[in-house]
């Protein structure tokens, strides 16, 4: 008897103080030298970005850090939401916000001048800040100069039994099979993706850098992968093992004699309900500026949407290419239609 | 007697019905029942929205696979859980050998390990590139893929062994709770009768801890329904994977919902089911003779049997992937070492201590109110209440925003139009939205175990105390509560554990600026960085081992008789 009684009021101690520890370490405000941001990009990654710009402007930034469910929180908080701003990557995910109707016009004058045409949205209700192109990584050896230049030679029989990819669920891969939809059509598309099907090694598995981990080891010759794998693995000091992959293979930029490389953004819109709206566009002004551009850049090795930031010198290493000049915004259309292609020609199993 | 004055009676007779409804246990019981279903249909809510046609394109192309792979999946799950935890639980309940006292706790140690990590451990290690293939390679000459055969990790069978090593304890927990709640009387009365202890397992201790054993494989079902992150890094199609693609893939929240209404329906119909098979059933305790259950000494080759039995789970399930996420963080321990790390881990601990003992305290209450007032109704409506725990975390987490969205928004439109005060979002983005969805969640667990453990305790047991003159409250206080203990703490231990591990409501639901453990785990272990993160995954791992093992002890000393049986 006595210790269930000595345990009920150990409860109630134990909930009073857990409450008010928790509720006094949080607590996010709105008051006018804070903005409020719901990132879709890691915080290790935004750190040093959000670091520098408090320093410069004395402006706090509260984060979330979330990935699914970004979109549905902001529809169910509807206009008392608390976020000003919201971080993603990929056309996509900007579109699904922009379509629900959660953003807002902006216009900035700094914006306009930093960031190119087809990295905005005209009424700037979503900015472009980083771009990565979707590249192959061939086997120095194994592959021959030539054997492989576009997206479709990775479809075509000679390839049979030499590719790997990641899931063809992943949002990179349904973009990419959306820009191939853009620009030859949904038959087209469809057959590309069946062709890329059978020429697989092995069941889509692991993230991009798994894949050059796979050429490396010999279970195939190329593969598919967004350029900065690519950086932070020559780069990785920490597992050295991962220099070697990097090592074995060349970086490809397919289709440069037609459209060119397929390539996606990350970036930043102002949402609809934004209390501190002119601090949130200050943040995506600073985040266009050279010197967040170069963070971006260095961090995680993308390339900048503001012509003439330096490139890091491993990325300006992989060469200049030819980016498809399709407008991203017709690709984000084709997504729903890639992921049913993706299922038709069951890519995954 | 006139038609008239006959319609009053009746209309009397049934205002004392309605009126008898009227007792704290029911209102509280149903009020709560509502509170925890309010996610969930608003899941069911969200499918009823208009959308494009999901069905046609699923059903010609992945919807078989989704079916047939979930379900060899969960009957892979279910019957590697239901062999390895009550073979563990019986051997350590009934048997003396080598060991013992040790593998009684270390068995649960498993249960602390997210099956994601497990699986990203195993899969570093198993795979084609990793240190056994190659040493395979080596030793026999192969060159490629094609000299040699060698299982594919990152595949259905993958799946089934990671979720069964972490999922098990489950089953162990619940089913040894239910063999140390069993009077010794039973075992001794079917030893009397002639029957060996292999028999009387099979005729007397399994069927009478079978009310608790199904509760353990259910909850192994639904966590083996609603995981995300293994099937996603093991590309194993399962219908929850399906439901996550029709969601972020085709934009189609309630595509996704329809797919989720229907794995609800699923489990609904699984639940039903059971319930019918053994609806005339009842397992009581006839007796109240306890006295510490007479251990069996094995000998010889059954002792050694015996030993690796329980050694293999603690392996495989613990030791060594616990092992290798040591490695790891001796290399990546400043990532993780950092002035967060301990404001993580203290979130993490607090988050989880508040949520478990809620989770019991509200699953002890619903379970009684039920016994209280055996209504059917009352049945139906708490054990849908559990069925959070069959929704894929994420799609619960859209479920407990739009409950808590439409709360907040309605509270701040009728303040306004009212009172002219704006009062915001009241619970959204805060502490209290992330408890209220591990609660949700979790109360499966809670209300579960509690329930199987009630359902133990003869009716006369009421019947004695309340002709004594307690009420309801003091009989569950002093009879129901002492007799339950142990199932008490098997339930905050497994909700803890949980919560603990938790990831998509505390990533989803959470405030500006607030982390935990799982939460730091996460953004790394998003891309496939798991070392970075290794040390808060092993300090995950750590803080649910210390509550693993105190509670674990206090569960042994909590049989019924315990002490009794020390001093005889």
């Amino acid at each position: 008897m006595k210790s269930v009684k000595l345990s009920l009021k150990m409860t109630t101690q134990v909930l009073c103080g857990a409450v008010m520890a928790v509720t006094l370490q949080t607590g996010a405000a709105s008051s006018a030298d804070e903005v409020n941001l719901y990132s879709a990009r890691q915080p290790f990654l935004m750190a040093p970005l959000i670091k520098e710009f408090t320093a410069k402007s004395g402006i706090k930034v509260n984060m979330v850090y979330l990935k699914k469910g970004m979109l549905e929180r902001l529809k169910a908080e509807g206009a008392n939401s608390p976020a000003d701003l919201i971080l993603t990557t990929d056309i996509g995910n900007l579109n699904n916000h922009l379509n629900a109707d959660v953003l807002q016009a902006t216009k900035s004058s700094i914006l306009e001048a930093n960031i190119p045409d087809q990295y905005r949205h005209p009424e700037g209700k979503w900015y472009g800040l980083t771009t990565r192109a979707r590249i192959i990584f061939a086997h120095k050896t194994r592959v021959k100069t030539g054997e492989v230049t576009s997206y479709e030679d990775l479809a075509a029989p000679h390839m049979k039994g030499r590719v790997c990819t990641r899931s063809g669920k992943n949002v990179y891969n349904v973009s990419l099979l959306a820009s191939i939809i853009e620009a030859k059509g949904e038959a087209a598309a469809e057959a590309w993706a069946k062709g890329l099907k059978a020429n697989l090694a092995r069941k889509p598995q692991g993230n991009d850098r798994a894949q050059v981990k796979a050429v490396f080891n010999g279970e195939c010759d190329v593969s598919l992968g967004n350029t900065y794998y690519m950086g932070l693995m020559e780069t990785n000091t920490k597992k050295p093992e991962q220099k070697d992959w990097a090592a074995s293979v060349n970086v490809i930029f397919p289709n440069q004699k037609d459209r060119g490389t397929h390539t996606n953004i990350s970036g930043a819109a102002v949402t609809k309900s934004a209390k501190n709206k002119a601090n949130a566009i200050k943040f995506i002004e600073f985040l266009t500026s050279n010197k967040a551009q170069k963070i971006y850049a260095e961090d995680n090795f993308e390339y900048p949407v503001k012509a003439g930031v330096a490139l890091h010198p491993v990325v300006r290493n992989w060469g200049t290419f030819k980016a498809d000049d399709l407008h991203l915004s017709n690709v984000a259309k084709q997504r729903t239609l890639a992921t049913k292609i993706m299922d038709r020609v069951r890519y995954d199993n | 007697m006139t038609a008239a004055q006959a319609t009053g009676n009746r209309v009397i007779g049934a205002m004392k019905v309605s009126l008898s409804w009227l007792n704290g246990w029911t209102i509280g019981t149903v009020f709560i029942s509502m509170l925890a279903l309010m996610p969930i249909a608003a899941v069911i809510f969200l499918s009823f929205t208009p959308t494009d046609d999901i069905w046609s394109h699923l059903t010609e192309t992945v919807l078989p696979l989704y079916v047939s792979t979930t379900l060899m999946l969960m009957v892979g799950v279910g019957f590697g859980t239901l062999i390895i935890g009550v073979g563990t639980a019986w051997l350590v309940s009934m048997f003396r050998f080598p060991g013992k006292r040790i593998f009684e706790w270390a068995l649960i140690l498993p249960m602390a390990m997210p099956a994601y990590v497990i699986a990203y451990l195993y899969t570093d290690v198993l795979e084609y590139a990793g240190p056994v293939q190659g040493l395979l390679r080596d030793l026999f000459g192969w060159t490629t893929k094609r000299d040699y055969w060698f299982p594919e990790i990152r595949s259905l069978g993958g799946a089934i062994s990671m979720m069964t090593l972490v999922l098990y304890p489950y089953v162990y927990l619940l089913s040894r709770a239910a063999f140390m709640e069993q009077s010794i009387c039973v075992v001794d009365a079917s030893r009397a009768l002639g029957r060996g202890p292999y028999q009387s397992f099979f005729l007397v201790s399994f069927p009478l801890a079978r009310p608790a054993i199904i509760i353990g494989v259910s909850l192994v079902l639904m966590e083996t329904l609603n995981d995300f992150g293994t099937v996603d890094f093991f590309a194993v199609s399962t219908f929850t994977l399906g439901i996550y693609d029709v969601w972020l893939n085709m934009n189609n929240i309630a595509g996704a919902a329809q797919l989720a209404t229907v794995l609800l329906i699923f489990v609904m119909v699984l639940v039903f089911a059971e319930r019918y098979a053994r609806r005339k059933k009842r397992y009581y305790h006839t007796t109240t003779t306890y006295k510490a259950l007479p251990k069996y000494l094995l000998e010889g080759k059954m002792k050694a049997v015996a030993f690796v039995a329980c050694a293999l789970p603690i392996i495989f399930g613990f030791l060594f992937p616990a092992g290798i996420l040591v490695g790891y963080s001796f290399i990546h321990y400043e990532t993780a070492m950092n002035a967060e790390f301990l404001g993580n881990a203290l979130n993490s601990f607090i988050l989880s201590s508040v949520a478990a003992v809620l989770a019991v305290a509200i699953g002890v209450f619903m379970a009684y109110g039920v016994r209280l007032r055996n209504e059917r109704l009352l049945k139906i409506m708490a054990r849908l209440a559990s069925l959070g725990y069959a929704v894929p975390g994420s799609v619960l987490a859209v479920g407990v925003m739009v409950t808590l969205g439409a709360i907040d928004n309605g509270i701040d439109g009728f303040m306004l139009d009212s009172f002219g005060i704006s009062t915001g979002l009241l619970f959204s983005g805060t502490i209290a939205a992330v408890t209220f969805g591990y609660l949700v969640r979790f109360l499966a667990l809670s209300f579960g175990s509690v329930e199987a453990s009630l359902e133990k305790v003869t009716p006369h047991m009421d019947g004695a105390s309340r002709s004594l003159g307690h009420g309801a409250f003091s009989t569950l206080r002093k009879v129901h509560l002492p007799l339950i203990r142990g199932s008490i703490l098997t339930a905050s231990m497994l909700v803890f554990v949980d919560c603990m591990k938790e990831l998509p409501l505390t990533v989803i639901l959470r405030p500006f600026n607030f982390n935990t453990l799982a939460t730091f785990v996460h953004q790394y272990a998003s891309d496939e960085q798991l070392g970075e993160a290794s040390l808060a995954a092993l300090s995950i791992v750590g803080f649910g081992i210390l509550p693993v093992i105190v509670l674990s002890l206090a569960i042994t000393k909590s049989r019924p008789g315990s002490r009794l049986g020390e001093q005889v």
